[in-house]
């Protein structure tokens, strides 16, 4: 149905497709890289969306999966590009495919632990946890000295996907970006789902979810795994991207960025992630291409979105969202 | 390891949970009246230092450095409240964090563009210079009893401000149900600014007094910052009693657990490797704290009795 | 007049040899310019800047863009500078860790990188290329400097570094020359504040010399916090732990301090009384050793360019190779690794004319290396 807000979403995932092959065409894949970012940035977004749009959970630690990821992609890679075994005598790899099923894998894992725990808490105090749990992989990834601590690890050579060269900046794009696709189809699903409802329903009114007989901490653990899950796949596209992965992308202002791309595009809308990332990226590129005290400027630029466009550019572009 | 040790480490600890004091009870304060998560009190102790810094090299006199950070710190933080955070507090908490965040960014490259790019120079008072001895043969800097001093001070005169004053009345009834108290004829208005304002202040102050100690430079209070969250949430948010209890236990943790994990380390590994490690734990460790606490008190150790 | 006929010599060959082959050279430097660590970015930009604008040579054209110390921006600048601006070499990274995110890249696609500071051993061994050169040190070396001095005053040292590749590097540096007993080594966190913990262990453990690393901040904290201890041993680190550009925050803490350096603001050679001179004159401040190694990197591009293209991969790497510039340090060659052999001394903080800054006290190493030359196979 060709509703205002189908519209537009139908214009951005146009816009993402076209412009890198423009730029393609025209000799400039430096915008090829510019857009993969914004596809893999919106990826990681999307995930957190799950539970913070859909599920009300405020994680301000989802950096941590986002990190899980990346290490994955660039531990998996390094061994097997120096050909030493892992733990239990497991070989590293080099295909994107299993780095990314061990990349989910990983952390689904580590998310259902610290979601068994932090959904236990509520509001502020659930916000305050995850950002601790987030710090605690933070701190354990810098002094862990095998990957590089600090200092980081990097990926010689991008990681391979069957069927495609993705040392070709345009190639590794439309890799991400049907990854994107796939995530934005996972979301819909999901939302249009009995289950999406039943989470979204725990977080406008727990106790009448508990009344019926849902439990909201089993729905919610759900989704803040599958949330976790598909930030980490953008963690192991991001490591891909940069060829590089760092504590960095495990730190508090990473959790703070995904939060900030999800408001800039619209809190819980299908292309909100997408719209925020998009926006965010252009910003800091048009920007600190003009001048040094670039943050200063985002920093007014995200004050007058928050305070003066509520419900982030989709809200802008399509009207307020329609509920069902 | 000596008593001298143990008891020297102890007051830097007691020392580190005071200064935190300072900062989560703003921070609390300002939640819990208000319902506001502030991410830029970390800038607006950044602000309390420079401020501090500068007056104190253009007047040579760190008490006029201190009364200055405790005004530019309560300045900023009214206008801030009139410019921003006013139109927040109908907004769900996920809006304030991202206002906020983008604060921080706007102190911090404000600050620089201000004050250029290089930290700025701030020491103790000649005043509070020194050592002073302790039993043990220990001995320990003047200037740190004197902060853990002004922090008892100010934690008995927020508990007289809070308990015993009508300002402190309006408080905490705001804290127990913001409509009701506008109803009863309370300007929230302005006692949100008054509370935001002293919020800072106390923000400004630990800024300046720690900036003595350690530098003064953009960025200084993010790490602050989130050490305060932590102390917010396993004091319990709202609560200064709570806020007090939490910064002494994450401030005497954090310190003992930096010193004795690496020598407990020490036993089983060797030193540079355990010093390594043990540091690495250290880190985590007072995270490990919150979320054992927080799993078996969910809102906290003490959290104010209503809703 | 003889130092100004040299002077003039100086210019005008530097000048003439910017002239003499006028091929266009674009460079891209991308360095921290905001936030905490800027003063090492500023300086950077700085001392790189006013050896361009001294070559006189027009052809030369520098883009600049501010890393804010994140790997992720670094490389997007990177990825941007290689194939939008078409940048021909790279520089001016401050960090280790944003060098190993940007270096492997871009020497792959075929870029030249020239480091104006980060200089971790993995370049430096087994990682190096024939396109990565380094134009400061490498990593470990102050380190070692003052590992070797500690040898002839210090029986039983206190050593303390950051928890990180760049803290690890340096205390192994100190303990590879370092032949004494150690009374402690302890890892602090990266960006730590308060040092109260630490100075108490440093006062029972019975040390005659402290060595900390302690970059920026950090190093301001602990200096400021170590004086109003009362503690009264001497303190040491490699220079970047009093370098020029904190030594003003330390205040009258850093004086006595013993550091390791390359260069300091007194040396008394005609090419650095210049130098100090015309950057004093253009930035109103001294020069730190980030703007002094950050001189040097741009002056080596400019001679190399001078008379090769920097097209001819092989020619432009062969000129870069032969150093031929005047450094502000003196002596200064490059390795098999391509990383610097050149003199380090030991400096003593004092306060000079009211402003503190580092004074030479003797040479520590003569022509020094580093260790890890010998696992490179270029």
């Amino acid at each position: 149905m060709l509703t205002r807000e189908n519209t537009v979403n139908l214009v951005l995932a146009l816009l993402l497709l076209v412009a890198p092959l423009a730029a393609n065409a025209f000799g400039q894949p430096f915008y090829v890289t510019l857009a993969t970012r914004i596809a893999i940035l919106a990826l990681a977004a999307l995930g957190l969306n799950l539970a913070l749009g859909l599920g009300g959970l405020v994680s301000f630690g989802h950096a941590a999966f986002f990190g899980i990821g990346g290490y994955a992609a660039g531990i998996l890679s390094s061994h097997a590009l120096s050909y030493e075994p892992m733990i239990f005598g497991l070989p590293g790899t080099v295909q994107m495919p299993v780095i990314w099923i061990v990349a989910v894998i990983a952390s689904g894992l580590v998310a259902l632990a610290i979601g068994a725990i932090s959904l236990r808490t509520s509001g502020v105090y659930f916000i305050m946890i995850t950002l601790a749990f987030a710090q605690m992989v933070y701190y354990f990834a810098i002094s862990w000295p095998a990957y590089g601590g600090e200092d980081g690890l990097s990926i010689m050579v991008r990681n391979q996907f069957p069927g495609a060269n993705t040392m070709k900046p345009l190639s590794f794009f439309l890799v991400c970006y049907l990854v994107l696709l796939a995530g934005i189809g996972l979301f819909a699903l999901i939302r249009a789902s009995r289950f999406g409802a039943a989470l979204q329903a725990a977080r406008q009114n727990e106790t009448r979810v508990a009344t019926v007989g849902i439990h909201p901490y089993r729905i919610r653990l759900t989704g803040f795994v599958i949330s976790a899950m598909i930030t980490a796949l953008a963690g192991a596209l991001y490591a891909d991207l940069n060829r590089f992965v760092s504590p960095s992308m495990l730190s508090w202002h990473m959790s703070g960025e995904l939060i900030v791309l999800i408001i800039l595009g619209g809190t819980g809308r299908l292309f909100g992630p997408l719209a925020g990332a998009a926006l965010y990226v252009a910003f800091e590129f048009a920007l600190g291409g003009l001048t040094e005290r670039w943050q200063f400027f985002l920093g007014l630029i995200l004050l007058g979105v928050v305070l003066f466009a509520r419900g982030g550019l989709l809200g802008l572009l399509a009207g307020k969202a329609k509920h069902g | 390891m000596t008593i001298a040790l143990a008891l020297e480490q102890l007051l830097n600890g007691i020392q580190l949970g005071v200064m935190l004091f300072l900062m989560a009870a703003g921070l609390t304060l300002i939640f819990g009246v208000m319902g506001l998560i502030n991410l830029a009190h970390g800038s607006l102790y950044m602000v309390g230092a420079f401020a501090c810094a500068s007056v104190a090299a253009w007047t040579g006199s760190f008490w006029l450095g201190l009364i200055a950070s405790l005004a530019c710190a309560a300045a900023a933080g009214a206008i801030v409240e009139l410019a921003v955070i006013r139109r927040l507090y109908d907004r769900d908490h996920l809006d304030q964090v991202l206002a906020t965040f983008a604060l921080i960014l706007v102190f911090s490259e404000g600050t620089r563009w201000l004050f250029g790019d290089f930290p700025l120079y701030l020491d103790i008072p000649p005043l509070l210079q020194g050592i002073v001895n302790l039993p043990g043969d220990a001995s320990y800097p003047v200037y740190r009893l004197a902060i853990i001093a002004v922090g008892a001070l100010i934690a008995l005169g927020l508990y007289l401000l809070i308990g015993k004053t009508r300002l402190g009345m309006r408080i905490r009834a705001g804290e127990s149900d913001r409509e009701m108290i506008g109803a009863l004829g309370v300007d929230i208005r302005t006692l949100y600014t008054l509370v935001f304002a002293l919020g800072s202040a106390l923000a400004g102050l630990a800024g300046a007094l720690v900036g003595a100690l350690q530098s003064v430079q953009v960025g200084m209070g993010e790490p602050v910052l989130i050490l305060a969250f932590v102390v917010i949430v396993i004091g319990g948010i709202g609560s200064i009693k709570g806020a007090l209890y939490g910064a002494l236990l994450v401030g005497v943790t954090d310190t003992l657990g930096r010193f004795l994990l690496p020598q407990l380390l020490a036993l089983f590994v060797d030193p540079s490797q355990a010093g390594m490690i043990g540091g690495a734990m250290a880190s985590m460790l007072i995270y490990v704290v919150m979320a054992v606490i927080l799993a078996v008190k969910p809102r906290g150790l003490f959290p104010p009795a209503h809703a | 007049m003889k130092t100004m006929l040299a002077a003039a010599t100086m210019a005008l060959s530097l000048g003439a040899s910017g002239l003499a082959m006028a091929e266009p050279l674009k460079i891209g430097m991308i360095t921290t310019l905001s936030g905490g660590g800027a003063g090492l970015g500023v300086d950077t930009r700085d001392g790189f800047m006013l050896a361009i604008k001294q070559s006189g040579n027009k052809d030369i054209t520098v883009v600049t863009e501010d890393d804010a110390q994140k790997p992720e921006l670094a490389v997007q600048i990177a990825d941007k500078m290689i194939q939008s601006d078409n940048v021909d070499v790279l520089t001016g990274i401050v960090w280790s860790n944003l060098l190993m995110a940007v270096v492997p890249g871009a020497v792959a696609q075929g870029k030249f990188y020239v480091s104006t500071n980060a200089a971790p051993a993995a370049l430096a061994g087994q990682g190096c290329n024939k396109l990565y050169f380094n134009a400061a040190y490498q990593n470990d070396n102050l380190h070692e400097a003052m590992g070797e001095y500690a040898n002839k005053t210090n029986k039983k040292m206190f050593i303390l570094a950051p928890n990180y590749p760049a803290g690890k590097d340096s205390l192994t540096g100190f303990k590879r020359y370092y032949k004494g007993e150690l009374a402690g080594e302890v890892y602090t966190k990266v960006g730590q504040t308060d040092y109260a913990a630490e100075i108490a262990q440093m006062r029972a453990s019975g040390a005659d010399g402290i060595f900390v690393f302690l970059p920026g901040g950090m190093g301001i904290a602990f200096m400021k916090q170590f004086a109003q201890s009362g503690v009264k041993i001497p303190v040491m680190g490699p220079g970047f732990s009093f370098s020029q550009d904190v030594l003003p925050a330390i205040g009258d803490a850093a004086l006595g301090a013993k550091a390791s350096g390359q260069w300091a603001p007194d040396f008394d050679t005609d090419v650095s009384k210049k130098f100090t001179a015309d950057f004093q004159k253009e930035y109103n401040r001294l020069p730190s050793i980030y703007a002094v190694q950050a001189y040097d990197a741009a002056q080596l591009i400019v001679s190399a360019a001078g008379k090769a293209s920097v097209k001819d991969a092989d020619a432009f790497r062969n000129e870069l190779l032969k150093a031929d510039i005047q450094s502000p340090r003196g002596n200064f060659k490059f390795n098999t690794n391509q990383h610097p052999i050149q003199d380090i001394y030991l400096t003593e903080v004092v306060k000079k004319d009211g402003v503190l800054t580092n004074k030479t006290v003797e040479k520590i190493f003569t022509d020094h290396g580093d260790a890890y030359a010998k696992d490179c196979k270029i």
